[in-house]
């Protein structure tokens, strides 16, 4: 398995990817654009394009995933895209009449430089029906990007701040995470007696009910409704700043509604944070539901805490997620020495840390000895790994050709995880979250141990 | 259960009139009275329909480039387009000592904004370098994508000066997202670049052993090809190359060898067949080994082929054998199977040959079609002369090639070639009209409205088709067997491929979780009481 990958680390200088860990923004906005109720996402591209993101989607969310495509051929490549989209939104207006379109673009379309938001306003769209736009071409960052670039078009189109004064609602910006995580995230806030507008929301999308009946537009997705209201809202917590905070500022700038920059809240520390987040700005109690759940999550991490302690992990997947993982493994008394992200991991705004200086900032004086990358690839990381072993590594599926190659044991979270189930509806998020991560880690880690110990040292309590 | 013209009509009726115009040319019913029925294929899907077809590079590099395993294959381009094609086809390859594999790894240029705006030829070199560095790949694919036709990167160049530079074979597909109208475009692409660069470039003169043939539009997804080179070897056949599941460079390069080629997938391999008759004198037999009956078939075809009583004798004691053991299996999944009807929607080849593997389990076809097959993959190979050419594939270049003046050799004597005609498909395929039932309806590039409406109408128990139709299917209570990735099981091919169908095939009929569908409260009274003799109480 991997045989080819060396040991010794050679300086490469191509910027090419070997193994990558990251997609192109396309699909991060065609998952996101899902997230709106009633909306069917548009490849504004080659057929190709919008065909391999639905293949992924799907096998990742074992869900249907609709999307259509403007089908360029060579002509509409040298001449432009703009009667191919005309046409595709007449058609699918029509055809399968989705209360919104939400258009994204291509690495063709953008080389090629199709005005898409003039393309859209020449186009029929039927009263009461909307077609919006997000720019995403996949040679700028990454599938992430693209999620980005998606939530904030959103705000762009239909956030709008019609109150003269905001009102005690919260948006929550829950960034690239499965439905499963959205779903507790509105719990946690639920519980917290805060109104709330989250955007995208794909729960009830992605993880809809078998019914026997197909729905085109399941009932999940945030409403047109919701999304305007999102202006009207007190505050904005964007949750995983590669994902959440083009969205926020774009909120701040166009409707004057303030962000606070939070992380994925995995683990302890993050889901803390969210919820004085909620508790800071709307003076409100946090119940004794939450409160118990936290107790527990700490009794657990105290009662295994010696399964964990000391132990050598490897984390990659996507920024936010990363970061998240990063920050719980630590406090879980593991040592996190391989750190990485595909996305390119650049500061996003001011006073924003980049992927490094944040992870860094979060390993604090144990970030010596770690390796930390952003825009790396999993070809680097086996590399890291044959050099310094790990006890563990977690991340996405295609983790288990080094998790084979070097027989580690392995632990499938993020996006995406193709040969698991289940993983889409349940959380990593909230005090809940945290207690299934601590199930997962322990279960990769005592099951090695069973595998490993001689029948002299096989335990029947561990 | 068969479907009218005035059904048909009024599932189109609800598509804006130029759609239904387009859509109506796509579909026909199988009228066997009628010599030829024509249908439109490889034409424009229609910007706005959810079609399930993919693009040039997915066929190329994705379909036919990807599976060869002894070739490192860089793709040049941002990252998408080499991230989706690796490791999601399921087409397997192994070597004995774990080298010469390089199937586990995704090379992408990884194209950037500067990139696109300044040329990228000079990161494809430098990744070029570092692969040949670290990998020491004895060839190189360069696959193009969308960008790189636009700003004019000459992959050509790179690869000329990279084979200059390392010595070794590099090939440029230009085989761009926007070519053509489906994957067929590259499948076309790789056809050519392989039979002008790979196919004859060893010094090889001879096949090393009788009986030699190549295995040509077979990608092993699920291990297809093992099973089905596990039987062509017992008979006494050599298999110079596949093409390419499970193949290798070194192995393609021999090809020009073989006595006669074997075409599975029709489509994405044809002109390859085609190429290595006119310039080699090798013909081509279109065989299917998807069931047990038309695996049988193609075997005695290539029996008479032959034409070597000892061969001949070998494949029916073969084929007995293999009868004996999966035949009374069969005829158990047969009982589960028995009276249903299936949906047949698949790429290119496999939308018709599953359709004889569902019928020995009893399951009749009653709509079938391809996503990205030409007319002659529907009516047979003798359209061919009348397809008209258009815009679309006249932009993929049509390789000519000669009688090669040394290796060129017959076969067969002419005579015994045209007497073997009249009885094997030799250099021919009927197309899936042909074999299909009265009344049947035949879709190309099915798309999801018109995937839903005709359940509705025909209501079958069981959908063939891929991974984004799959669950859709499924959440109208009705089984999705994916027939691209075999939903991670396989091989269907040969003999123990129908077994392990049929297993699945029934497994999916008779899975417990259809019954809990309907939740117990939605058929029962809310309130449960009795109503009072003599009226309310």
């Amino acid at each position: 398995m991997l045989d080819y990958t060396p040991k010794a680390l050679a300086e490469r200088k191509s910027g090419g990817m070997i193994n990558p860990a990251k997609t192109c923004q396309p699909i991060g906005a065609m998952y996101a654009a899902l997230g709106i109720h009633g909306c069917l996402p548009h490849s504004h591209g080659s057929q190709g394009c919008c065909s391999y993101h639905r293949m992924h989607l799907t096998r990742h969310f074992r869900d249907p995933i609709m999307a259509s495509t403007s089908s360029f051929t060579e002509g509409a490549s040298v001449f432009g895209g703009g009667a191919n989209l005309k046409t595709a939104i007449k058609n699918i207006f029509e055809i399968y009449n989705p209360d919104v379109i939400a258009v994204h673009t291509t690495c063709l379309s953008e080389t090629i430089g199709d005005d898409v938001p003039t393309i859209i306003k020449q186009s029929e769209v039927p009263d009461g029906k909307v077609v919006f736009h997000a720019n995403t071409p996949s040679y700028q960052g990454s599938h992430v990007t693209g999620f980005s670039n998606m939530a904030k078009a959103m705000v762009t189109t239909f956030a709008e701040a019609t109150l003269a004064e905001k009102k005690a609602q919260v948006n929550l910006l829950p960034g690239f995470v499965n439905p499963g995580d959205m779903r507790e995230i509105k719990r946690i806030t639920k519980l917290m007696g805060v109104p709330f507008v989250m955007f995208p929301d794909t729960s009830g999308v992605v993880d809809s009910p078998m019914t026997g009946k197909f729905e085109m537009y399941p009932k999940g997705g945030t409403t047109t409704e919701e999304l305007k209201d999102a202006g009207n809202s007190q505050l904005t917590l964007a949750m995983g700043r590669f994902a959440s905070i083009g969205a926020a500022e774009q909120l701040e700038k166009k409707c004057g509604v303030p962000f606070a920059d939070l992380q994925t809240p995995i683990g302890i520390k993050a889901t803390d944070a969210f919820v004085m987040a909620l508790r800071g700005a709307f003076a409100a109690e946090v119940p004794y539901e939450l409160e118990e759940e936290r107790g527990q999550l700490v009794d657990i991490m105290t009662d295994t805490h010696f399964h964990f302690h000391g132990k050598k992990v490897a984390i990659f997947g996507d920024p936010d997620v990363v970061a998240g993982l990063t920050e719980f493994v630590l406090s879980l008394g593991m040592l996190p020495v391989h750190v990485l992200t595909g996305t390119p991991g650049g500061a996003l705004g001011a006073g924003v840390l980049g992927f490094e200086e944040g992870i860094k900032d979060i390993l604090g004086p144990v970030a010596d000895k770690c390796n930390v990358k952003a825009a790396g690839d999993l070809f680097l990381l086996h590399q890291w790994i044959k050099n310094e072993p790990v006890d563990l590594l977690i991340g996405t599926t295609y983790g288990k050709y080094i998790a084979r190659a070097e027989d580690i044991p392995f632990v499938r979270v993020g996006f995406p995880v193709l040969d698991r189930s289940v993983h889409s509806y349940m959380p990593i998020v909230g005090y809940r979250g945290a207690m299934r991560l601590i199930e997962m880690v322990s279960g990769a880690l005592l099951e090695r141990a069973d595998r490993d110990a001689a029948d002299e040292d096989f335990e029947l309590v561990m | 259960m068969a479907l009218t013209d005035k059904e048909i009509e009024s599932i189109l009726d609800q598509y804006p009139s130029k759609v239904a115009k387009s859509r109506r040319k796509h579909i026909i019913l199988k009228d066997g009275e009628l010599p030829n029925q024509e249908i439109e294929a490889n034409t424009r899907t229609i910007p706005g329909i959810i079609t399930n077809r993919g693009c040039a590079y997915a066929g190329c590099k994705g379909v036919v480039l990807g599976p060869i395993k002894d070739m490192a294959h860089i793709v040049h381009g941002p990252i998408g387009c080499s991230y989706y094609a690796w490791g999601t086809r399921r087409n397997k390859a192994r070597t004995e000592d774990g080298k010469d594999n390089f199937l586990n790894y995704c090379f992408s240029t990884d194209m950037q904004e500067s990139d696109i705006v300044f040329g990228g030829e000079k990161k494809l070199a430098a990744l070029i370098d570092e692969v040949v560095e670290t990998f020491q790949p004895k060839a190189i694919t360069l696959s193009a994508t969308c960008p790189v036709g636009l700003i004019g990167d000459d992959i050509n160049a790179v690869a000329r000066a990279a084979e200059a530079r390392h010595g070794i074979q590099v090939l440029a597909f230009s085989c761009e997202g926007y070519k053509g109208v489906s994957q067929s475009a590259g499948h076309h692409i790789a056809n050519n670049n392989l039979m002008e660069k790979v196919i004859g470039a060893s010094e090889l003169e001879e096949a090393p052993a009788p009986y030699a043939i190549n295995l040509l539009g077979e990608y092993n997804i699920g291990g297809d090809g093992w099973e089905i080179e596990r039987v062509l070897k017992d008979i006494g056949y050599h298999v110079v190359s596949v093409m390419t599941g499970d193949g290798k460079w070194e192995d393609i390069r021999n090809a020009h060898v073989a006595e006669l080629n074997l075409v599975q997938c029709h489509r994405s391999i044809n002109y390859i067949a085609d190429m290595l008759e006119t310039k080699y004198g090798t013909p081509w037999l279109k065989v299917n080994f998807i069931g047990v009956a038309a695996t049988i078939e193609s075997l005695r075809n290539m029996a008479i082929y032959f034409g070597d009583p000892k061969l001949t004798a070998r494949t029916e004691e073969v084929i007995e054998r293999e009868l004996a053991r999966v035949e009374p299996v069969l005829a158990q999944y047969r009982k589960l199977c028995e009276g249903k009807t299936a949906f047949c929607f698949v790429g290119g080849s496999r939308g018709h040959h599953y359709q004889g593997l569902f019928a020995e389990l009893g399951i009749s076809t009653i709509l079938a079609g391809y996503e990205f097959a030409h007319r002659d993959d529907y009516e047979g190979r003798h359209v061919i002369p009348s397809i008209k050419s258009d815009a679309d594939s006249k932009n993929i270049p049509n390789l000519e090639v000669e009688a090669d003046v040394q290796r060129f050799r017959l076969k067969l004597p002419a005579e015994r070639l045209e007497e073997l005609k009249a009885k094997i498909p030799l250099g021919d395929y009927a197309g899936m009209r042909v074999s299909m039932e009265e009344g049947s309806v035949l879709v190309d590039d099915l798309n999801h409205y018109e995937t839903e409406e005709f359940i509705k109408l025909l209501q079958p128990d069981i959908l063939a088709s891929g991974i984004k139709d799959k669950y859709v299917v499924q959440k109208m209570g009705i089984p999705a067997k994916q027939l691209h990735s075999y939903d991670y099981s396989g091989p269907y091919a040969g003999f123990n491929g129908a077994v392990q169908f049929a297993k699945d095939v029934s497994m999916a009929f008779a899975s417990p979780t259809w019954n809990f569908i309907t939740p117990p409260w939605q058929d029962q009274p809310l309130l449960d009481g009795k109503m009072n003799e003599g009226g309310a109480a």
